[in-house]
C-alpha cells in the first residue's frame, strides 16, 4: 500500500502544527476518523448510561419501602433530575450518533463524514457539557427540577443555586453539538453515497439516521432559544420567565415540547433503523416492504412536530385544542403500527438465526407495542387527566425509550462488535443476559403501570403504607437487581470479548450491508475499492446476485472511480477540541460572573474558528491494492 | 492544484471516472460526492433551514409578550421607523454588493471582488453602528433587558440578529485579507457563495423582524 502526503495542502498561515499522530491520547484527542469518533460517542454515552442507572438504581432503593428515609428529598429530586437529563441528552441520543457515525459512512460506501474535523467538534462540545453538568454534583448541587426544567422553576427567585446554570449551559452546549453533527451528517448521506446507491437503494439505518438528523436540527433551535433564554435570565436579569412582570411560564412548555416530543422519535428512529438492519439479516430475507418502512418513516417525522401539546393537556389549554392534538397523536400511531408489521413480515416464513442481537430485537418488538398501547391511552385527554404526572406516564415512557431504544442498541452491541472489534462476543453469555435484562426491565416498569393508576406521583420522595403501592414497589425495585445482573453480564462479555474473543471474520452473521465487505475492524481510510452499488443490500448481492437478480459487480469496477489520486483520508486537527474547550471554559466563567475568563475564552473561540477555516481539510491519499493484486 | 484546498466538491472531477447510472455524481479528489452539488453549499442550506426555527421560537416569543409589558416604555414610545428604515436599507442595499461581490470572483476580477466584499462588509457594520446607536438610544429612555418584558424579547431578538450580522462581518473580512496573504481565484467562488447565502438569510430574517417588531406597532 502506497501513501501520499500532499504537501500543498499545508498552509503558510498555518498557526498550529497538523498533527499526525496515530497512536496515543494525542490521536484521540486530535482524531477525525469517523469510526474512532463513533467509538468514543459509544463509551461516552455507555459511561453516562451507567452514572444514570446508579442514579436511577438509588431511587429505587428509597422507594422499595413505604416511608424510607435513604436519600433526603433534596438528593432525590437531583437524582430524577441527573437521571432524565443523562440518559435523554447524554446517553440515548449521543449512542444512536455513536452508531451513526461509525456505521453511516461505511454502510453508505464512503470514507468518512462529509466534514470530518466539525465531527470531532460535535463530540467534543458533546463530552464537555455533559461532563459540565456533572461537575455540579461537586458544585453546590446538581439541578433539582426534573428533566424537563418547567419555568418557573428555573428562575433565579425560585433557585438561587448554581444546578439550574449547570443545566442550562450544559444542555445548551450539548445541543448546538448535537446540532452540528446532524447537519454534517444529513451532508453526509446526501452526497457521500456510493456510485450507484440511489436513496433507495440505501440501508434502512441511514435512511433512519437521515430522517432523525432532519428532526435534531428543526426541534433543537427552539430548544437551544429556550435554554439561552434561561441563561440570560439567570446571569443578565432579564424577565422571559418572571411572571411578576407578565411572563408567560407556559412558554417554556411550548418550546420545550416543540423539541420534546420529535425528541422522542429522534431517540427511536436509529432505533427503528438497527432493527431494520438486523431483523433481515437474522431472518434471511430482505426487509419487507422497504419502501412503506421509509415512508412511514417520513410520516412520522412530519407528525412527530404536530403533536407536541399532548405533554400540556392538563395545562388548560381548551378542549379544541386537545382535540386537535389527541387526533394528531392517535394519527401517528399509524405509521408507526405499519412498522411493527414490515418486521413481522420480514420475520414470518424467514430461515430465522436466534442469535443474541434477534433476542434483542423480538423483545424490542414486545415491549415497544406495549408502550405504543399505554401511548394511545395517554393521548386521550380524559384518560391523560388521571394518568398525567403518575408512575403511569413513566412506565409509558420507559416503555418506549428505554425498552424501544435501549433494548435495541444492546442488540447493535451485540451485532456490530465483531466488526468494531474483529472478536466475537460469547452468544451463551450474551443470551442468560438478555434473559436477565429482559426480565429485569418488565420486572421494573409493569409495575409501574399499576402504581400510577393507583395514583402514585412520579417524581415523589417517598409513600405511605397502606395506600395499597407496597407490592408494586417492591416488585419494581427487584427488578433493577435482576437487570442489573443481566447489564453487568454484557459490561463483562464486553470485556472478555475485547481481550480473549475468538475471531470474527469479515462477515460474521452473512450480513445484507456494505460494513460487512471490509475487514473487521475496518482500516482508517474504510474501504481497499471505491464500492459499487447496483442493488438494495449491497454487500448481500454481491455475494448472491441471482437471489436479488442483479449482475455481480466486480471489485475492481470500484477503480474506475478512483483516478489516480487514490483514497483521500483527511488530516487530524486540534482546532476542534480546542473550540470546544473555549466554549466550556467561557461558560465556567459566565456562570461564575467572571467576565474576564468569558471573554478571553470568547477571543480565544474567534482565533480557533479562524485557525481551523485557514487549516483546510489537509490529509493525505492512500493507494490500498485489491487482494490479487501486486503492488 | 491551487494552494488552497478546503473542502471537497468545488475541486474538479477526476477525468475519466464513469457516471453511473441512475446517480448524478461526480468523483473529486477527495472522493466519489453523489449529488453535483458542493458540501459546503448543502450544509449552508440545512444550516439556514435549522436556523430559521431559532429566529422562530425568537420571534415566537416576542409575539407571545407583545403587549404583556406591565410597564413603559412601549414599542410605539421608542421605535423611530425613519432612522430604522435608513438603516434597514444600508443592509438590504449590502446583500446587493454581496451580489456583485461574488460576480466579480466568479470572472476573477479580484480587484472589484475585493471591492465589493468590502462594501458588504462596510454595509453591514454601519447597520450595526445603527444598531448600537439605537440600543443606547433606548437604554437612555428606560428601556432595557430587565426592565420590561418588551425590553427583554426586543433586546434578545435583535441583539441575535445583530450577532448574526457581526459573524458576517467578520467572516467577509476574513475572506478580504486572504485574498491579500494568498491567491484567491474563481475557484474559491463557492466559498463566498455560501457567505452570501447567509448573508441574504441573514438580511430576509431582518426584514421579517422590521415588519413583525416595527411596522406592525404603527397599524
Amino acid at each position: 500500500m502506497a501513501t501520499t502526503t500532499h504537501a500543498d495542502h499545508r498552509v503558510a498561515s498555518q498557526l498550529l502544527r497538523r498533527p499526525t499522530w496515530t497512536k496515543g491520547l494525542g490521536s484521540w484527542l486530535t482524531t477525525v476518523d469517523h469510526k474512532r469518533l463513533g467509538i468514543l460517542y459509544i463509551l461516552t454515552s455507555f459511561t453516562f448510561m451507567g452514572a444514570a442507572s446508579i442514579e436511577a438504581f438509588i431511587m429505587r432503593l428509597q422507594l422499595m419501602r413505604p416511608g424510607q428515609q435513604l436519600v433526603s428529598p433534596d438528593t432525590f429530586n437531583q437524582l430524577f433530575t441527573m437521571h432524565g437529563v443523562t440518559m435523554v441528552f447524554l446517553a440515548i441520543m449521543p449512542l444512536a450518533i455513536g452508531f451513526a457515525n461509525y456505521f453511516v459512512p461505511l454502510q453508505i460506501g464512503a470514507r468518512d463524514l462529509a466534514f470530518p474535523r466539525l465531527n470531532s467538534f460535535g463530540y467534543w462540545v458533546y463530552a464537555m457539557g455533559g461532563l459540565m453538568i456533572y461537575t455540579s454534583f461537586f458544585l453546590g448541587g446538581a439541578p433539582d427540577i426534573g428533566w424537563t426544567g418547567y419555568a418557573p422553576n428555573t428562575s433565579l427567585s425560585a433557585n438561587p443555586g448554581l444546578g439550574v446554570d449547570f443545566y442550562a449551559f450544559g444542555l445548551f452546549i450539548s445541543g448546538i453539538g448535537t446540532t452540528i453533527t446532524a447537519l454534517n451528517l444529513i451532508v453526509t448521506i446526501v452526497n457521500l453515497r456510493a456510485p450507484g446507491m440511489t436513496f433507495m437503494r440505501m440501508p434502512v439505518f441511514p435512511w433512519m439516521i437521515l430522517i432523525m438528523s432532519f428532526m435534531i436540527i428543526f426541534a433543537f433551535p427552539p430548544l437551544t432559544i429556550a435554554f439561552l433564554q434561561v441563561i440570560i435570565d439567570r446571569t443578565f436579569g432579564s424577565l422571559f420567565y418572571v411572571p411578576a412582570a407578565g411572563a408567560l411560564p407556559i412558554l417554556w412548555q411550548h418550546l420545550f415540547w416543540i423539541f420534546g416530543h420529535p425528541e422522542v422519535y429522534i431517540i427511536i428512529l436509529p432505533a427503528f433503523g438497527l432493527i431494520s438492519e438486523m431483523i433481515p439479516t437474522f431472518a434471511r430475507k430482505p426487509l419487507f416492504g422497504y419502501p412503506v418502512m421509509i415512508l412511514a418513516s417520513i410520516l412520522i417525522a412530519f407528525m412527530g412536530f404536530a403533536v407536541w401539546t399532548h405533554h400540556m393537556f392538563t395545562t388548560g389549554l381548551g378542549p379544541v385544542v386537545n382535540t386537535a392534538f389527541s387526533l394528531t397523536s392517535f394519527i401517528i400511531g399509524i405509521p408507526t403500527g405499519v412498522k411493527i408489521f414490515n418486521w413481522l413480515g420480514t420475520l414470518w416464513g424467514g430461515n430465522i438465526r436466534f442469535t443474541t442481537s434477534l433476542m434483542y430485537c423480538l423483545a424490542f418488538i414486545v415491549t415497544f407495542t406495549l408502550g405504543g398501547v399505554t401511548g394511545i391511552m395517554v393521548a386521550m385527554p380524559p384518560f391523560d387527566g388521571q394518568a398525567h404526572d403518575t408512575y403511569f406516564v413513566v412506565a409509558h415512557f420507559h416503555y418506549v425509550m428505554g425498552g424501544g431504544a435501549l433494548l435495541t442498541f444492546l442488540g447493535a452491541v451485540y451485532y456490530w462488535f465483531p466488526k468494531m472489534t474483529g472478536k466475537m462476543l460469547n452468544e451463551a453469555v450474551g443470551k442468560w443476559a438478555f434473559a436477565f435484562v429482559a426480565v429485569g426491565f418488565h420486572m421494573i416498569f409493569f409495575p409501574q403501570h399499576v402504581a400510577g393508576l393507583l395514583g402514585m406521583p412520579r417524581r415523589i420522595q417517598t409513600y405511605p403504607a397502606g395506600i395499597g403501592l407496597e407490592i408494586w414497589n417492591f416488585m419494581s425495585t427487584f427488578g433493577t437487581f435482576i437487570m442489573a445482573v443481566g447489564l453487568i453480564l454484557v459490561f463483562g462479555s464486553v470485556i472478555y470479548g475485547l481481550r480473549k474473543g475468538r475471531p470474527a471474520g469479515n462477515d460474521p452473521w452473512d450480513a445484507r450491508t456494505l460494513e460487512w465487505a471490509t475487514s473487521s475492524p475496518p482500516p482508517y481510510y474504510n474501504f481497499d475499492y471505491q464500492p459499487v452499488v447496483n442493488s438494495i443490500d449491497a454487500f448481500w448481492a454481491e455475494k448472491y446476485p441471482e437471489s436479488l437478480h442483479v449482475e455481480r459487480i466486480d471489485r475492481s469496477e470500484g477503480k474506475k472511480y478512483e483516478g489516480s489520486h487514490g483514497i483521500h483520508v483527511p488530516g487530524q486537527s486540534w482546532y476542534p477540541i480546542l473550540a470546544s474547550t473555549a466554549i466550556i471554559v467561557g461558560s465556567y466563567g459566565l456562570m461564575y460572573d467572571n467576565w474576564v475568563l468569558a471573554i478571553i475564552c470568547g477571543f480565544f473561540f474567534i482565533f480557533t474558528i479562524f485557525g481551523w477555516a485557514f487549516e483546510g481539510v489537509g490529509g493525505h491519499h492512500v493507494h490500498p491494492e485489491l487482494e490479487g493484486e501486486t503492488a | 492544484m491551487s494552494a488552497h484546498v478546503a473542502h471537497p466538491t468545488d475541486v474538479p472531477r477526476v477525468d475519466g471516472a464513469p457516471d453511473q447510472p441512475g446517480t448524478r455524481g461526480m468523483m473529486t479528489r477527495l472522493g466519489w460526492r453523489s449529488t453535483r452539488l458542493p458540501d459546503v453549499k448543502l450544509l449552508m442550506w440545512v444550516f439556514l433551514a435549522s436556523d430559521c426555527m431559532m429566529f422562530g421560537a425568537l420571534i415566537g416569543t416576542y409575539l407571545a409578550y407583545h403587549n404583556r409589558s406591565l410597564v413603559p416604555p412601549f414599542p410605539i414610545d421608542v421605535f423611530d421607523i425613519p432612522l430604522t428604515t435608513v438603516s434597514s436599507f444600508v443592509l438590504l442595499m449590502s446583500s446587493f454588493l454581496m451580489v456583485l461581490a461574488l460576480h466579480s470572483l466568479r470572472i476573477d476580477d479580484i480587484p472589484k471582488f475585493r471591492l465589493w466584499t468590502f462594501g458588504v462588509a462596510l454595509f453591514g457594520s454601519i447597520f450595526l453602528g445603527f444598531q448600537v446607536y439605537e440600543f443606547v438610544h433606548f437604554v437612555n429612555a428606560g428601556l432595557s433587558i430587565h426592565h420590561n418584558l418588551f425590553g427583554t424579547t426586543f433586546f434578545v431578538l435583535t441583539g441575535t440578529h445583530g450577532i448574526h450580522v457581526a459573524v458576517g462581518v467578520l467572516w467577509l473580512l476574513g475572506f478580504l485579507i486572504q485574498s491579500y496573504v494568498r491567491p484567491t481565484s474563481s475557484k474559491d467562488a463557492v466559498y463566498l457563495e455560501i457567505a452570501g447565502l447567509y448573508w441574504h438569510f441573514v438580511d430576509i430574517v431582518w426584514i421579517v423582524i422590521f415588519t413583525v417588531v416595527y411596522l406592525v406597532e404603527f397599524v
